[in-house]
């Protein structure tokens, strides 16, 4: 099996090397070529891993393939560790990958950096399948900053737009601040437990349950909770958590491709797989789990509010992945991590779709992403329509959807939770489901109900974010008539709309009360939220047919409903509430004023603060006293010792004497 | 009174050189000029099979020879086939240079090739006798080879104040062994060992016999005070001898030391030890500091031997045998460095010009990007800059001195190893930002171009791999 797993790696990586450096040899389809047989490959040895694994109920399987080096009894390796956990997230990453290398060759078809486009995505998949499939802290890192750099590569694709280069900059920066804590928890797992391996720690973490330690004298913290909160701070920073967040938004500067596959479905979601996979780590310290309950019910609810007042689709789409995301970490600090993986998965379906979705719009409106300009697309795009339409209905839950049973279930398991700060969750992801089906079908209808409203603004066309595409894409009329994107775009929207729509109901059953992540997730008993959620469950049928009674269906069609009286029936009511609660619109137009603020404190902080440290210390202290003082100082004394060396044979011969008198004196001195 | 022959196999490999030295001598005699190229072949192919041999003959453990005069063990094996091999790319690298100098005579290579002899005899020495037998035949060798161009007064100005000097260090190593001889009635190295510790207290003697003795060897090797000869004669001697010497008889230099300080007058260590240390320093300091106001590059690198001297010696000072495989590695590189270095600005002079100044390498990155950046490498390597050889051989030293508690010396040598960076990055420096005077590219014979590329990757794979080297170091210490 080594040799597949190998594989299944290496395949995505052969292919963004040789997109990547013999790109403009090979050309543009066969770079296209390369990089999705590439991940075809990694996509059907998924399926063989996910046979064997699954269906015939192989063992998890944990060995090391590479020893870099030992230190000190450390070993820094490359391992693989298969169980079902990974299985699911490989089948995940690899079928969505693959969905948008598809999709891509439609929507890059003009971008003159096609062939670099492609080596990026192909190379993200291999570093997403390093770290699911790692067996270890250290490649676990190296995955978590490999998936970094591809997305801020790919943020910045675009590299001659500034906000593009602003976008990956602050993604860069502000992950910068996420992996600093996930440095400092790894180096606490290494501190403690003197060992990187996953199977090790996991093994010793009780024994440190109890275990205190001070950092600041006389203070004493639990070791357990200080490690889990740093290691969550990796995952804030990369699953875009708040205050962490405002990289994500950003990030949809990059082509939408990439926003479906990175900034959706995969890599933001690492930080939920790996605080998934260390179950038995947060299991030990309830204060962590509350600080995680906390942090994803801030993010789920008010960033669901942000997604009202957008009006780039993109980014409507962009803050209801935060908002999910915040689903998903709330759903881990009630330890139901099962069902945050659950959710995990039916999200990366159908927020890819969903993105998709949205780039489908983009193209067939040739690269407008003002959903102010939209309207009516329904007839143009049907295809784009009735899979946004699914898409739509999976991410507010509505039952037999995947999203449904996802989502259903973290509410139900917060219902369920009693450790601190769960009351505050659950009003969080209740009010949530409003806020998401408000905004969601605002969106929906905007853009494919109503009245067209393109025609009026012909003329404002090439301007803003999209300047850049307009001058080389091929359909050269502007503000004609919107029509249906080509076969490869439309193909994987349909593919992924079968499983938003029906893996949810299907793998419900053993994935949140069988034995799938048997051995893998570790709940403690007390904190075992799922526990009595199975006691009512029957069968996804069942639980569809009842969610048609509970207050989340109900608050759900609330939402719909009023997003379609507002936006379809009474326009005007939208321009009066912002008109009255100005102060509000603002607050919310300005996402809480986070960027202002790191803008002002950090940003502009650091730029005084380095020019005042380049000032007096680099260029006074350390150049001019230093640096120039001592060379200076060294250069006069090189001067006067050269006139030693006169070239007078005497003098070296006396130089000689007085050595040897020098040695023979101390001898008889000392 | 019956003759007993002495076991003539351990010194094989010594009885082949000479043997093919004076053939050469006679070949080389009855050759027309034109293929005057014959001598140098054959001694190359000569030292390449001295290293063969010595590679077949090599013992297991340590064998005595010539009644206990002689020794043939692992270390010295393999600083023979170092200073085989260093002699032969010397060789290989100067042959157009001497070409073009009408320097290209049969009498260079029987002097090269007397002088690998005496080092050779230095290597195994296992009596007093030896050591100086070995040292004198060297240092012949090496004043009639610096005084090679007899047309050149710089050249006869050298090879005098060479000799001059060399005499002086000569007979003051000679005052020590008569000192150490009378103190313990003998010559031979083990016996003067035994006898010093058997004797208890320490004399008055036998420490300033010692002090002579470190005084002969600091000459050898060109430690401060005793390196005022290194610079003269570096800049004076055509630059293939300045090769010669300044590359394979520091490996001698080395043996030397380990056999008369750690092996001969090993119970007096905590004395020699201190003299080396304050030696070690004062070659470090002095070497980087006065590198820095260097113009002239043969005088540059002079100054940089004087420093990795220092550091050589560091290993001695240390006094264990992690210390002594540190400095038998760092002798070792310091060498392939040296003989690197060496080459390259041989192989960038041409007919009528040499490089003699730094700012003869203006350029160099446009006239021969190859050769710029070996020479990039190979000065990296010296400054001591991680992942080159240089830099793991400073490691490797520092360790064993920091071992032994010398802190604080180890700290003196690490900040002067800074300051000596700033003199190998400004020939980087001029290589590649400078604009060269003279834009004719360089062109260089295939085997210097292989010899050269050997060179530089050997650099660089033993400072990612130093292991195998420091391995074969530590076992032949033991």
């Amino acid at each position: 099996m080594q040799t597949v797993y190998l594989s299944l790696v290496l395949a995505p990586l052969f292919g963004a090397i040789i997109a990547g450096l013999f790109g403009r040899q090979i050309g543009r389809s066969a770079a296209h070529w390369v990089t999705i047989i590439g991940v075809a490959i990694s996509f059907l040895l998924s399926l063989a891993v996910f046979k064997h694994h699954v269906i015939d109920g192989a063992p998890a399987y944990n060995a090391t393939v590479y020893t870099w080096m030992v230190i000190d009894g450390i070993r820094l390796e490359v391992g693989f560790l298969v169980d079902s956990l990974t299985v699911m997230m490989i089948t995940v990453v690899t079928f969505v990958s693959l969905m948008v290398h598809i999709y891509t060759i439609g929507y890059m078809h003009d971008d003159p950096g096609y062939q670099r486009f492609f080596s990026y995505i192909s190379l993200f998949t291999f570093s997403m399948l390093m770290l699911v499939m790692s067996n270890n802290f250290l490649q676990l890192f190296f995955g978590w900053e490999a998936v970094g750099v591809v997305s801020y590569l790919l943020i910045g694709f675009w590299f001659k737009r500034p906000t593009a280069i602003y976008a990956n900059m602050k993604a860069f920066l502000v992950n910068r601040v996420g992996d600093f804590g996930f440095l400092l928890g790894i180096a606490a797992v290494l501190m403690y437990f003197n060992s990187l391996d996953y199977q090790d720690v996991f093994h010793a973490a009780p024994l440190f349950a109890n275990a205190k330690m001070q950092i600041i004298p006389g203070v004493e913290w639990s070791v357990m909770t200080v490690t889990c909160i740093l290691l969550f701070i990796g995952a804030m920073g990369k699953s875009a958590q708040v205050p962490l967040h405002v990289w994500l938004p950003d990030s949809m500067e990059g082509p939408t491709p990439i926003s479906a596959l990175i900034h959706a479905a995969t890599m933001v979601t690492a930080g939920i797989f790996m605080v998934s996979r260390m179950s038995p780590l947060f299991e030990l310290s309830t204060t962590a789990l509350s600080f995680v309950l906390v942090i994803g019910s801030i993010t789920a609810l008010f960033m669901g509010f942000l997604g009202i007042i957008q009006n780039d689709i993109k980014r409507v789409v962009a803050y209801s992945t935060l908002s999910q995301l915040g689903y998903m970490t709330v759903a881990l600090g009630v330890s139901a991590y099962s069902a945050a993986v659950f959710h995990l998965m039916t999200h990366a379906f159908f927020k890819a779709l969903l993105f998709l979705g949205a780039g489908s719009v983009i193209i067939g409106m040739h690269h407008e992403q003002d959903m102010r300009k939209m309207g009516g697309l329904r007839k143009y795009m049907p295809i784009t329509w009735f899979t946004s339409l699914l898409g739509s209905l999976a991410l507010i839950g509505f039952p037999g959807f995947s999203g449904f049973y996802s989502k259903d279930s973290i509410i139900e398991a917060v219902h369920a939770s009693h450790i601190p700060g769960s009351g505050f969750a659950y009003f969080a992801v209740i009010v949530g489901v409003f806020v998401t089906a408000f905004y969601s079908f605002r969106m929906y209808f905007l853009v494919f109900h109503g009245e067209e409203r393109f025609h009026h603004h012909d003329d404002a066309h090439g301007h803003g974010h999209d300047a850049h595409h307009d001058d080389d894409h091929g359909h050269g009329h502007h503000g004609g008539t919107p029509h249906e994107s080509p076969w490869v775009v439309t193909v994987p929207l349909i593919l992924l709309a079968i499983p938003s729509v029906i893996i949810g109901g299907k793998t419900i059953a053993p994935m949140l009360f069988g034995d799938f992540f048997q051995g893998v997730i570790h709940v403690a008993p007390e904190h075992d939220t799922l526990h009595h959620l199975a006691s009512e469950f029957h069968s996804a049928l069942g639980m569809a047919f009842h969610g048609l009674l509970t207050l989340p269906f109900w608050l759900a069609m609330a939402g719909v409903g009023s997003a379609y009286y507002i936006y379809m029936k009474r326009p005007d009511i939208a321009e009066k509430t912002r008109a009255k609660f100005a102060p509000v619109y603002r607050l919310l137009d300005r996402k809480y004023g986070f960027d202002d603020f790191n803008q002002a404190v950090f940003a502009d902080g650091s730029v005084v603060a380095g020019k005042a440290l380049w000032k007096y210390g680099d260029a006074g202290l350390i150049d001019g006293v230093v640096v120039n003082g001592s060379a200076k100082t060294i250069g006069w004394l090189a001067g006067v010792v050269r006139h030693v060396q006169s070239g007078y044979l005497y003098h070296y011969a006396f130089a000689m004497i007085i050595g040897l008198l020098g040695l023979l004196t101390w001898i008889v001195v000392r | 009174m019956t003759f007993v022959p002495p076991d003539l196999m351990p010194a094989l490999p010594e009885i082949f050189v000479a043997t093919m030295a004076c053939l050469v001598l006679v070949i080389d005699v009855y050759l027309p000029e034109a293929r005057r190229t014959t001598t140098l072949w054959l001694s190359i192919a000569t030292l390449l099979f001295a290293a063969l041999l010595t590679l077949a003959t090599a013992p297991e453990a340590r064998v005595p020879g010539f009644h206990g005069h002689f020794v043939r063990d692992a270390m010295g094996d393999v600083l023979k086939i170092g200073v085989y091999l260093s002699m032969a790319a010397a060789l290989l690298y100067s042959r157009d240079y001497l070409r073009n100098r009408t320097l290209f005579k049969g009498e260079y290579y029987v002097l090269a090739l007397f002088a690998v002899l005496g080092m050779m005899v230095m290597i195994s020495a296992a009596s007093f006798l030896t050591v100086y037998l070995g040292l004198e035949l060297l240092s012949l060798s090496l004043y009639a080879l610096v005084a090679f161009d007899r047309e050149d007064g710089r050249c006869s100005e050298s090879a005098m104040k060479y000799f001059v000097l060399g005499a002086l260090a000569s007979g003051m190593l000679l005052y020590g062994i008569s000192m150490m001889y009378g103190a313990t009635g003998s010559l031979n190295l083990a016996s003067v060992a035994q006898a010093i510790a058997g004797k208890g207290d320490k004399t008055l003697v036998l420490i300033f016999g010692t002090a002579f003795l470190v005084v002969g060897l600091a000459f050898k090797l060109g430690a401060v005070p005793f390196h005022m000869w290194l610079p003269d004669v570096y800049q004076g001697a055509p630059t293939s001898v300045t090769m010669i010497v300044a590359s394979a008889p520091k490996l001698a230099a080395f043996a030397l030391t380990m056999r008369i300080l750690v092996e001969g007058v090993a119970p007096l260590g905590a004395d020699w030890q201190q003299m080396l240390m304050v030696l070690a320093a004062l070659s470090i300091a002095a070497g980087n500091v006065i590198a820095i106001a260097q113009t002239n590059i043969k005088r540059l690198l002079a100054y940089s031997t004087i420093s990795h001297v220092g550091f050589i010696l560091l290993g001695f000072v240390a006094g264990t045998a992690e210390g002594y495989a540190a400095s038998m590695f760092y002798a070792l590189t310091y060498v392939l460095m040296t003989v690197g270095s060496f080459g390259l600005l041989i192989l960038c002079g041409r007919a009528g010009v040499e490089i003699e100044n730094i700012s003869d390498l203006k350029g160099l990155n446009d006239r021969s990007p190859w050769l710029a950046f070996m020479m990039l490498v190979l000065m990296m390597s010296t400054a001591g800059i991680p992942f080159l050889v240089g830099f793991y051989a400073k490691f490797a030293v520092l360790q064993a001195v920091v071992a032994q508690g010398f802190v604080g010396l180890a700290i003196f040598a690490v900040i002067l190893s800074v300051i000596g960076a700033f003199y190998y990055l400004r020939v980087v420096k001029v290589m590649y930002f400078d604009k060269a005077e003279d834009d004719t590219t360089l062109s260089v014979s295939a085997d210097a171009q292989v010899l050269m590329g050997a060179n530089g990757l050997a650099v660089m794979l033993l400072g990612v791999y130093p292991s195998g080297l420091m391995a074969l170091c530590s076992a032949a210490i033991h």
